[in-house]
């Protein structure tokens, strides 16, 4: 077993079951955004949901701390790993002949994700610690709806914002597929499954780009 | 057509090598690359120096001994081919072409364009065989049913000769195309199916230690195979892996 851990197929899928779990986070993360669209008193009771149900808040988000934290360090281990097995670079090569730009730039991508939740971080997740166990506020059920549109009025923001969903969205273009290819998944869905990827790569980070975009303007 | 070679030229495997230019002239479009390879050799040899190395042999795409980098792409810019099936039809007059050695940790260069491929001959001894007993006894194959569907499969697989340009197209060096594919033509068929679990995790160790990078999908490695072995053939590896491991 010792063996398989360090194995790279098990790295690989690793990166995978990772991946899949946060593409499923995504998902939800961006379901409770978009009604901040439509309706405060909704946005409000579900941030209120998420903020103090105990599941969610003592082993959910754990579980998505560290399997964000995961999919990063590993990342970096095998791009570190992946460089070492090259130590002579070619004077000349065509990689754009053979393979996608997204596919050989997953570390940048990557980084400028990485980026990006360190100021989300920043923003959102900080803040919102040191107001329920630090400084053990009064709960206020009808705050959150106030802090998102706050947090987009600064243009320099949103501009960041939309940067790092543009390059999330590329991350995704290659990463949703490979996904699946790791773990074994190659068959009659595959073709599915790549049409779904890209749908997904696109609309989900251009969702949250207008989210950001309409509470900017609508100020 | 008159052409401009930018080629890898290493004494021996501690030199430390460098590109060299080189002008041939009057090439025929019809000729091979290694035949436009050897009016260069000769050329170099009637003036005294040394002839570039590089691996060839049946020059008639089914050994995987020709391993040249050119352009930018393992065997050049066509599709489905090795070297010496690339024509210099595929360049123009005036062409400036980069020919280098397939560049990986595990592939050393031994000089030149020659690299040292064994490192696929130990993963092969670590599991890419059945043990048959060959006594004189042993079972007509066509006795055994097997889906026609999984005897293509396992053939398109056993296509692959070995030639690395999986390695080298890889942004990662990864030989996973190569390992798919030898664990793939054995794990389709019954009499494969025996050794399975221990053929898949003894390659896949030997693969991890010969010092290749691990695959991330990229795709390189399936549009640059000559043999244009499926990525299929690597989640199959995979799911073989996962099977025998868990």
């Amino acid at each position: 077993m010792s063996g398989f851990l360090s194995s790279s197929i098990a790295r690989k899928v690793a990166m995978s079951l990772s991946a899949l779990f946060l593409i499923i986070f995504l998902i939800i993360h961006f379901v409770a955004n978009v009604t901040s669209l439509f309706s405060e008193n909704v946005f409000n009771e579900v941030s209120h949901f998420m903020g103090t149900n105990p599941l969610i808040q003592f082993i959910v988000q754990p579980i998505l701390i560290i399997g964000v934290v995961f999919h990063f360090i590993m990342g970096f281990v095998l791009e570190v790993k992946n460089k070492r097995a090259r130590n002579v670079k070619y004077a000349k090569n065509n990689a754009a002949a053979n393979s996608t730009w997204m596919s050989r730039n997953m570390i940048y991508s990557g980084l400028v994700v990485l980026a990006f939740l360190v100021l989300h971080f920043i923003d959102f997740w900080f803040p919102e610690m040191n107001y329920k166990y630090i400084e053990f506020l009064p709960e206020d059920p009808t705050r959150y709806y106030a802090e998102l549109h706050h947090k987009f009025q600064n243009p320099l923001r949103v501009g960041a914002y939309v940067v790092a969903f543009i390059l999330l969205a590329l991350h995704l273009l290659h990463g949703f597929q490979s996904a699946f290819q790791s773990i074994g998944f190659n068959n009659k869905y595959t073709n599915c499954v790549k049409k779904l990827g890209k749908w997904y790569a696109i609309l989900i980070p251009l969702g949250f780009i207008i989210i950001a975009l309409c509470h900017h303007f609508n100020h | 057509m008159n052409l401009t070679l930018k080629i890898w030229r290493q004494k021996g495997p501690q030199d430390k090598g460098k590109m060299v230019e080189y002008k041939v002239t009057d090439i025929s479009e019809h000729m091979s690359f290694l035949e436009m390879m050897d009016v260069l050799n000769e050329e170099l040899v009637d003036k005294g120096e040394e002839p570039i190395a590089f691996d060839h042999d049946c020059r008639e795409g089914i050994c995987g001994m020709c391993s040249l980098h050119i352009n930018g792409e393992a065997h050049g810019p066509d599709r489905g081919i090795t070297t010496c099936q690339l024509h210099m039809r595929m360049f123009k007059d005036g062409d400036t072409i980069y020919i280098e050695p397939w560049r990986a940790k595990a592939f050393p260069v031994i000089k030149d364009l020659v690299v040292d491929r064994t490192a696929f001959e130990r993963i092969q001894q670590a599991g890419g065989y059945i043990s048959v007993n060959t006594s004189g006894n042993t079972q007509d194959a066509n006795a055994i049913p097997i889906p026609k569907k999984n005897a293509d499969l396992s053939m398109d697989a056993a296509a692959c000769i070995g030639c690395g340009a999986c390695v080298a197209s890889c942004k990662n060096s990864s030989a996973m195309l190569f390992v798919s594919a030898k664990v793939s033509q054995f794990a389709l068929l019954p009499q494969g199916k025996v050794e399975a679990a221990d053929r898949v995790r003894n390659m896949v160790a030997q693969m991890d230690a010969e010092g290749f990078g691990n695959c991330t999908n990229t795709g390189a490695c399936e549009v640059e195979c000559p043999k244009e072995i499926s990525l299929e053939n690597i989640a199959r590896l995979n799911r073989e892996y996962l099977k025998a491991s868990i």
